[in-house]
């Protein structure tokens, strides 16, 4: 079956109306969902719904005690928003490493989450920022919003929570008070435009020598992008001594379940993210 | 039958309509729609750049784009690059600098390095590295594409 009906709406509104009618493709930047069409691992249904017009999906704002990131934003958007290196610095250095500049310019973050990779670049960072996902639906004629957390939000490699009705609308970050020290790091064959073997992301409030609140995500280490609980509690309140290091780095290798697949294997997964875990905490106990 | 859809957009300075497929890409309909064949088709995943065109000033893989988001825009490719100062520059100082063997790249190399350059003027080497890392070229080793590049980087407007 084709495409039956193509909307370019410009509200919310109208957006949340066509989706109600069900078999709907959603079109944000494309560079996911052109090239999954082509190589036949995406079929589209009977609606192509692009939003790209829809202004209220825009924008990123520092509001009610969180960072307020629309769905259309653009990585290339995020990269040069001072907020967002402000109170989201390890989100920030992950857009440095997305892609490729006409990629960056193309791609939103409302896609790369929804798209769900277990290497999605965006994803590591947000779930170490502890960020939520705001959906939205249009039940009875009226638009109403759920938030829940982005961990709760990825369900399996390219698939969410996310109801066939609802789109979201926007992610939001809650804003920390204590001084923050954040890293994200990649591994791939090149810098550029390459899916992560293994990614990392590192988030944490410093206190004296000490670090508090300590966050620590992988990707492509697990059906969907997780947090290494054991490797936080082996650092939470701890001084970050080359045996602390160690701990976490071994609680992290335990913690991921990898696969082997064409850019790495398991055992090389576990391997990097042990080497990696020591090297990013070496680097945040010496800066 | 696919759905179509008649789209207007302004191309290269002029005032285009074009009936397109909803689900193809605005390379296509460029090339084989519209006719303009300059901008090239290569890897068709946005890995290569070769089909780098500006779309409402943002530089973009033109094989990623559906053509019908084209609606209402205002798109450059490389035909239309030398209406601007910058990228003529940029296209005498390919050609100076010998940064052209197959060309297959070269109009993407242009487009990308004409969005950059517009908004980072004076860029450095290491900006210019980075500015084209989603441009691939196999034939030139990268050293004479990014030295016409910064000829135009560094030569007042």
């Amino acid at each position: 079956m084709s495409v039956e009906h193509y909307w370019a709406p410009r509200t919310l509104d109208e957006a949340l109306g066509h989706l109600a009618g069900g078999d709907v493709t959603i079109l944000a930047g494309g560079t996911d969902l052109m090239p999954q069409k082509n190589a036949g691992r995406v079929r589209l249904g009977r609606g192509l719904l692009n939003l790209s017009r829809v202004d209220a999906l825009r924008g990123v704002a520092v509001e009610k005690g969180c960072l307020r990131i629309g769905a259309l934003a653009t990585i290339t958007e995020l990269l040069a928003h001072a907020a967002v290196r402000e109170h989201a610095d390890v989100l920030a250095q992950a857009c440095d490493r997305f892609a490729s500049d006409q990629l960056r310019n193309a791609a939103t973050i409302g896609g790369n989450v929804c798209n769900a990779s277990p290497a999605g670049d965006t994803l590591v960072p947000l779930l170490v920022l502890d960020a939520e996902v705001e959906l939205a639906s249009r039940p009875n004629g009226s638009v109403a919003t759920r938030t829940l957390p982005l961990a709760a939000f990825l369900t399996g490699p390219g698939r969410t929570a996310r109801a066939p009705h609802e789109l979201l609308v926007a992610l939001r970050v809650p804003l920390r008070r204590a001084p923050a020290v954040g890293r994200f790091f990649k591994f791939g064959t090149r810098p550029a435009l390459d899916i992560s073997t293994i990614s990392i992301g590192f988030a944490a409030s410093r206190d004296g020598g000490t670090l508090r609140d300590v966050r620590l995500a992988y990707g492509a280490v697990a059906p969907v992008p997780m947090r290494s609980h054991a490797a936080e509690a082996a650092l939470d309140g701890a001084a970050l001594t080359d045996a602390t290091i160690a701990r976490a780095a071994a609680a992290a290798r335990e913690d991921v379940r990898p696969i082997d697949d064409v850019r790495a294997s398991a055992w090389y997964r576990r391997e990097l993210v042990f080497n990696m875990t020591r090297r990013i905490l070496d680097d945040v106990a010496h800066a | 039958m696919s759905l179509t859809r008649e789209i207007g957009f302004v191309l290269n300075g002029v005032r285009t309509r074009a009936t397109v497929p909803v689900a193809m890409s605005a390379l296509d309909m460029l090339r084989e729609v519209v006719g303009l064949t300059g901008t090239k088709y290569a890897c068709g995943e946005g890995e290569c750049g070769a089909c780098t065109i500006v779309v409402d000033g943002r530089s973009l893989c033109s094989c990623l784009l559906f053509a019908v988001d084209c609606d209402g825009r205002e798109l450059t490719t490389i035909e239309g690059a030398e209406r601007d100062p910058l990228g003529a520059r940029l296209e005498q100082a390919f050609v100076d600098c010998g940064a052209v063997q197959c060309g297959f790249c070269t109009p993407g190399m242009v487009m990308q390095a004409q969005h950059w350059l517009q908004a980072h003027p004076g860029a450095s080497r290491d900006a210019i590295l980075r500015a084209i890392e989603g441009n691939l070229c196999r034939c030139t080793g990268y050293v004479k594409i990014v030295d016409a590049i910064e000829r135009v980087a560094r030569e007042a407007p």
